[in-house]
């Protein structure tokens, strides 16, 4: 990022942070319905243990829910471009698992798996699933004729030509499926917290908004946007870093 | 090696794509298909490969295969250098490629000052010398050329037909070209696809690759595109 670029992010935050703490002041909205921006910086500070341990815990079931998901969608783009006939049977039943909403999983998740972080990480496997296996399978899908054609001349074995072929030219692909899943990642952790359990940024947020500590609630808030904002990039770079060569 | 021989009809979406014909190719000659876009000539070449071509095909095919092939697109791989793109065959076989061979053919195809670059830096001509070392590397009884050139300029495009004919003199081959001055070039037999079917035309009595203004070869192209225009339905 540019330095101009940086400057002119900090002065529309800035910009965002005064406007918001200049409606609070002109409304006198009451802080337990909207707190201004100093209020949630206080709230950040005062608990900053109970945040950085929600966060901690929070973090862990992305990464993992994240890897589960990405390596799940991953295997089955390949096993679905491998075998035509699976991905003709399976492509119903990705599409229905997809329309099933997430938040109408998560109560049925926790009953099965406990209190613990695995329903969490569980969620968040599902929801990073679709868009790796989908972008994935779509690039997988797209080998170069000219290439597939020079493959089988060549004698070249279905497995031999996923390894040597179809997935390096798919890997562009895979990079943006990993990208946007880490976008939904924090999300799927959040609504397993929100559902069940005592642990992580979306418990801190559904107990403060319980008990009228709307300033704690954002500042949990303003923490999971961090991450997944942090988290994006990180794997953005990532992979762009490990497929330039592919591209 | 065994000759080629193909007879028979393709038919693709319930119609056939053209009249039952019959080819041979002989060991050691170099035979042009040539003939209008869209007529099946990267049909019959793709039938020859034992390539999927979209449609069926009733009649038989006895002789030299499996094949090497080199098409318009160099179907180079961005992520393999030169070297390792030359070697794909023997990559996608999960065995060795012969090191000395393949510093040979780098060498003949003039590539071996870039071996070790990759295709994105590479210009539209050495690309197709990239195809050429590794059709070379495959080693095969019969190459199939599926309009290699005909994405060069014209000077290029003369350079890498003399390079070819140099590299593939002796070998059984099979090019598939809309270009009659390639085919009057290169071929000891050139066959006609038009929408009425296979027709033999002389190719010029000298050896290939031919000047492309020798009289032989300018009479020889005339007559062919004389011929293209004829069987042009109306």
């Amino acid at each position: 990022m540019s330095l101009r670029r940086i400057a002119s992010l900090v002065l529309i935050t800035l910009g965002c942070l005064l406007a918001w703490q200049g409606l609070v002041i002109a409304t006198g909205v009451p802080h337990y319905i909207l707190p201004g921006p100093g209020a949630v910086a206080g709230a950040m500070i005062s608990h900053q243990t109970v945040l950085a341990r929600a966060a901690l815990h929070t973090g862990a079931e992305i990464v993992a829910g994240f890897a589960i998901g990405a390596a799940g969608g991953a295997g089955l783009a390949v096993a679905m471009a491998a075998f035509p006939r699976l991905a003709a049977a399976l492509r119903p039943a990705l599409l229905f698992s997809q329309v099933i909403p997430i938040f109408a999983l998560a109560p049925l998740l926790t009953l099965w798996l406990g209190y613990g972080m695995a329903p969490k990480i569980a969620v968040t496997a599902l929801i990073c699933f679709f868009p790796v296996a989908s972008a994935f399978m779509d690039g997988l899908l797209r080998t170069s004729p000219a290439c597939l054609d020079l493959a089988q001349t060549m004698g070249a074995g279905r497995w031999r030509a996923m390894w040597h072929l179809r997935i390096p030219m798919a890997l562009p692909g895979l990079g943006s499926g990993l990208t946007l899943a880490a976008v939904y990642a924090p999300i799927g952790a959040v609504i397993g917290e929100w559902v069940g359990g005592s642990e992580g940024l979306g418990a801190v947020m559904i107990h403060a908004n319980g008990r009228m500590r709307i300033d704690l609630t954002f500042a949990a808030l303003a923490l999971v946007t961090l991450i997944a904002l942090a988290f994006h990039g990180l794997v953005g770079a990532l992979t762009r870093r490990a497929l330039a060569r592919f591209s | 090696m065994t000759p080629l021989a193909l007879a028979g009809q393709v038919v693709l979406n319930g119609r056939p794509l053209f009249p039952p014909i019959r080819l041979e190719l002989a060991p050691g000659r170099w035979t042009a298909l040539l003939g209008p876009s869209g007529v099946g000539k990267s049909t019959l070449l793709r039938l020859i490969a034992g390539l999927p071509i979209g449609g069926s095909f009733t009649g038989r095919i006895s002789g030299a295969r499996p094949v090497a092939l080199m098409a318009q697109d160099p179907g180079l791989l961005p992520w393999l250098t030169v070297r390792q793109n030359a070697a794909l065959g023997a990559r996608l076989r999960g065995e060795a490629a012969d090191p000395a061979r393949l510093d040979a053919i780098l060498a003949r195809t003039g590539l071996a000052g870039h071996a070790a670059r990759y295709p994105a830096a590479l210009s539209g001509g050495q690309r197709q010398r990239v195809a050429l070392a590794r059709t070379l590397m495959e080693d095969r009884p019969l190459v199939l050329l599926d309009e290699p050139f005909s994405a060069l300029d014209a000077r290029m495009r003369l350079a890498m037909q003399d390079l070819a004919a140099e590299l593939l003199a002796g070998r059984m081959v099979l090019m598939v070209t809309h270009d009659p001055a390639e085919a009057a070039r290169l071929a000891h037999r050139i066959c006609l696809l038009t929408e009425a079917g296979l027709t033999a035309q002389a190719a010029p009595h000298i050896a290939a690759p031919r000047p492309p203004a020798h009289p032989e070869v300018l009479a020889c192209q005339g007559a062919l595109l004389t011929r293209l225009i004829e069987a042009a339905p109306a």
